[in-house]
């Protein structure tokens, strides 16, 4: 116990060391490129910015797929010529409910549901079964929703950081969480409306023919849409419902002003497919009207003049330079598969942020210094070896937050400073042990001896129990608090190794260098 | 002070008798704890926007704040039964709003309201915005008690693994006992119940269980040590050699906290007040109560458990 060897003091110190070295990259940029420099981060707490949690609206792709599905069941069994009736929808149970006239045709319904509907996934997405009075019901499988979503989660996490790249926002972090949502961090960003906005629209856009038959004021064909002007709601207009090019097949979208008339439009160029489907129903229909539809509303709705082969199209409807700019930039990212809501914000403003940061310096080195005082004066010598065992702790925990590149949060600094209070207990363990021997009449050297060996099963009880408590609030806390929980944990951690092993290195050392007969507790 | 101690809390050798005590202790622990237990159902603790919901916006004005003109200029703009309130300087307003009834209306709700006030005078900054909606905010609740629940749990089988289950039900009820009045403390000051409360409960469960074992610790090797020392006896002995460490370590993390309280800012001084109080009664639960229970609990157990007698008696 009382013994290092020369390769066992070379390890603890070169373990210090290598915490000095890992802080090193905190102090200044990387003065080269190819160094491994990590830096412990600022949370949005301390460096002001944007925190915002989006939850992407599942409920609604269900439902799109439901009616997709009803769809799809009706032509196939208006096909094959089966009578049936009362086709709804129950999105709350994944179904979809309908009822066949004549009992022997059930096995053929059945049959062309399944052709119809027949998808190509591995996991079946959907099940048809026939139940009492005629009834046939479509469900959406477990496994197909689940696949769906995650898709959909994939995509849009996608498509948010698209948006958001195109704003210029520097650093934003865009992190999936659970199921259904989204994280979005904006660095810098105190006013947050802007980009709330261009997230809170899926940009969804279709290019669609003008239903000239259809009346605007009574109900909508079932092959149409009635649908409001994006500039002027009360105006509506019968669409049908058959998308004729669709906005993804998209390659550029960009705003520019018109030279003659001052007006702002977004120009358009497709790819491939979309100029090959624009040239086709152009040229079918030259002279009738059609509409640019964006999130169910109509943008404009022009007349084809002529046939446009080439796949470049314009986009104008009464915009102004940001609105034109913008819509531009969500067509370039692509539509949201689903909508998202933010469910969460907090903003913090970068006074807050700087505010933080010297409250939290002030308190952990006024804390600091409070400890280390205590510590000199109530075990004196011993105190001050575990002062420096203290200091070997910090450099540790910054060395090891470092490495992994951990979010420094308001919350973190107070972990680190608690760190600091509960690590000296167990300096203060093995000083009392020690001065218990003494008391007991024990030699210096096996005073010590017996001291650290005592105290060892304690210290690692004590620790043990409270990395417990902190292990579970890093599991179920959420942001600054995770924080807290992280530096805490790291930080017993650090102790467990420099409380003992450091501090009793030194008195070692001490020892061997000064033979004292008597130990100064 | 570089060498010798400069001074002791505790004299060498204390002889006081805990155990008489123990009566008092654990009645007025439990009186204090029932009325903590009223106070959480009347009047309730305050939740902060983290549980509750709603929106908050804290902004500085460049000269001292109008409070009647950023009263009038929202509820003009539509935004209902805001609370306006000067926090520290005259120049500092804190906007709270309650919950809406969609996430889409909390939002509007904060774009506006952000909007005002910066319009209602040039140069105010917005310190901190917050909006959290109402499936958020029960979900961290949710969570939150989760991670409290997992943790005595978890706590409650490692002490039984390590030590015999007469500690462990000793420390789990002790830590609920603590946790309750901690709870009355935030309820008579008014303190906001927020995720940071949660992590302040969870670092009073961790650092009380920590002195809790430190005196267990020290209980099972007297049991070890003296084989025919009454179990109360063994207590106190246990506690008095203990109490310098115990006093020393509840120094340390008290001063590292202090700082926090004066200085942290208002989220963390909260944050640290509550750690104070949890170091207290962290510490004082450790000798007043978690010892007497022991001792009710283990009286005739612990003894015949830990002490090996005959060796005939070892073979089962």
């Amino acid at each position: 116990m009382m013994y290092f060897s020369r390769l066992k003091t070379a390890l603890v110190v070169g373990a210090c060391l290598l915490g000095v070295l890992l802080c090193v990259p905190n102090l200044a940029k990387a003065p080269a490129a190819f160094l491994p420099w990590r830096q412990i981060r600022l949370g949005l707490d301390l460096r002001g910015g944007s925190y915002l949690l989006m939850q992407i609206d599942m409920g609604s792709v269900i439902k799109e797929r439901l009616q997709a599905i009803g769809d799809a069941t009706r032509t196939g069994l208006r096909k094959g010529e089966i009578a049936f009736s009362g086709l709804a929808l129950d999105p709350a149970h994944n179904e979809l409910h309908l009822h066949i006239r004549d009992a022997d045709q059930i096995p053929a319904a059945l049959k062309i549901a399944n052709d119809e509907l027949d998808s190509t996934a591995t996991t079946p997405e959907f099940t048809v079964s026939a139940g009492d009075n005629n009834e046939v019901t479509i469900t959406l499988t477990d496994g197909g929703i689940r696949a769906r979503e995650l898709a959909i989660m994939e995509q849009s996490t996608d498509i948010v950081r698209r948006r958001i790249d195109a704003t210029g926002v520097i650093d934003p972090e865009i992190t999936p969480q659970g199921d259904d949502r989204i994280v979005v961090q904006l660095p810098g960003v105190s006013d947050p409306n802007a980009i709330k906005q261009l997230l809170g629209r899926t940009a969804k856009m279709t290019f669609r023919m003008v239903d000239e038959d259809a009346s605007t004021t009574a109900a909508a064909p079932p092959d149409a849409d009635i649908l409001p002007m994006a500039d002027d709601p009360s105006q509506k207009i019968a669409v049908y419902k058959q998308v004729d090019v669709d906005g993804g097949d998209l390659t550029d979208a960009e705003a520019s002003q018109d030279t003659q008339t001052g007006e702002w439009d977004v120009n358009l160029r497709f790819d491939a497919t979309g100029s090959r489907e624009f040239a086709d129903i152009s040229g079918a229909n030259v002279g009738k009207r059609f509409a640019v539809v964006l999130d169910n509303q109509v943008i404009e709705a022009p007349v084809f003049r002529e046939a446009i082969p080439d796949g470049v199209g314009q986009i104008t409807g009464g915009f102004t330079v940001s609105s034109a700019t913008n819509l531009a930039l969500l067509l370039r990212a692509g539509a949201l598969p689903a909508p998202l809501t933010v469910v969460e914000e907090r903003t913090v403003g970068p006074e807050l942020g700087a505010d933080s940061i010297r409250a939290g310096a002030l308190s952990l080195l006024v804390g600091f210094l409070l400890v280390v005082f205590f510590m000199a004066a109530f075990y004196g010598l011993f105190g001050w070896f575990a002062n420096i065992a203290l200091v070997a702790n910090l450099l540790l925990m910054m060395g090891i937050l470092s490495v992994f590149q951990a979010t420094l949060t308001l919350p973190g600094m107070a972990g680190i400073l608690l760190t600091l209070g509960m690590a000296v207990d167990a300096n203060i363990l093995i000083n009392e042990r020690i001065r218990e021997e003494v008391r007991n009449g024990k030699k210096p050297i096996q005073a010590m001896q017996t001291g650290f060996e005592r105290a060892y099963s304690t210290i690692f009880d004590s620790n043990i129990t409270a990395l417990l408590a902190h292990v579970m609030l890093f599991a179920f806390g959420t942001g600054p608090v995770r924080g807290f929980a992280l530096t805490i944990s790291v930080g017993i951690g650090t102790t467990l190794f420099t409380a003992t092993l450091v501090a009793r290195l030194l008195m070692v050392r001490w020892y061997a260098a000064t033979r004292p007969t008597v130990l100064p507790v | 002070m570089f060498i010798r101690p400069l001074f002791r809390l505790v004299p060498d050798g204390t002889k006081i008798k805990f155990m008489r005590g123990r009566f008092i202790g654990l009645a007025v622990s439990a009186l204090l704890s029932t009325l903590s237990v009223i106070l959480f159902f009347y009047p309730g603790l305050d939740l902060g926007l983290d549980f509750k919901g709603g929106i908050v916006l804290e902004v500085r004005t460049p000269g001292p704040a109008d409070f009647n003109l950023i009263r009038k200029s929202l509820a003009a703009k539509g935004v209902a039964n805001a609370e306006v309130q000067r926090f520290g300087a005259d120049n500092e307003v804190l906007v709270k709003i309650e919950s809406q009834k969609t996430e889409a209306a909390t939002q509007s709700t904060i774009d506006t309201a952000r909007a005002t006030l910066i319009a209602s005078a040039p140069g105010t900054k917005v310190l901190e915005a917050d909006a959290v909606g109402a499936s958020v905010s029960s979900e961290l609740f949710r969570k939150g008690l989760l991670a409290l629940g997992i943790s005595l749990a978890m706590i409650l089988v490692y002490i039984w693994f390590r030590f015999e289950w007469e500690f462990a039900v000793g420390a789990v009820a002790t830590l609920i006992l603590d946790v309750t009045k901690t709870i009355g403390f935030l309820v008579i000051t008014r303190l906001q119940f927020d995720l940071v409360m949660v992590a302040a409960i969870l670092t009073i469960i961790g650092y009380s269980t920590n002195d809790k074992v430190v005196v267990y610790d020290r209980m099972r090797e007297n049991l070890r040590k003296y084989k025919t020392m009454p179990l109360r006896e063994l207590i106190d002995l246990s506690i008095n050699e203990t109490l310098s460490r115990t006093i020393a370590t509840s120094s340390t993390v008290f001063l590292a906290a202090l700082p926090l309280a004066l200085f942290g800012g208002a989220s963390l001084s909260a944050f640290a007040l509550t750690m104070l109080f949890g170091i207290v009664v962290g510490t004082t639960s450790s000798i007043f109560i978690a010892a007497p229970i022991l001792l009710l609990l283990g009286e005739h157990r612990l003894r015949r458990d830990i002490a090996p007698p005959k060796p005939a008696a070892r073979k089962k």
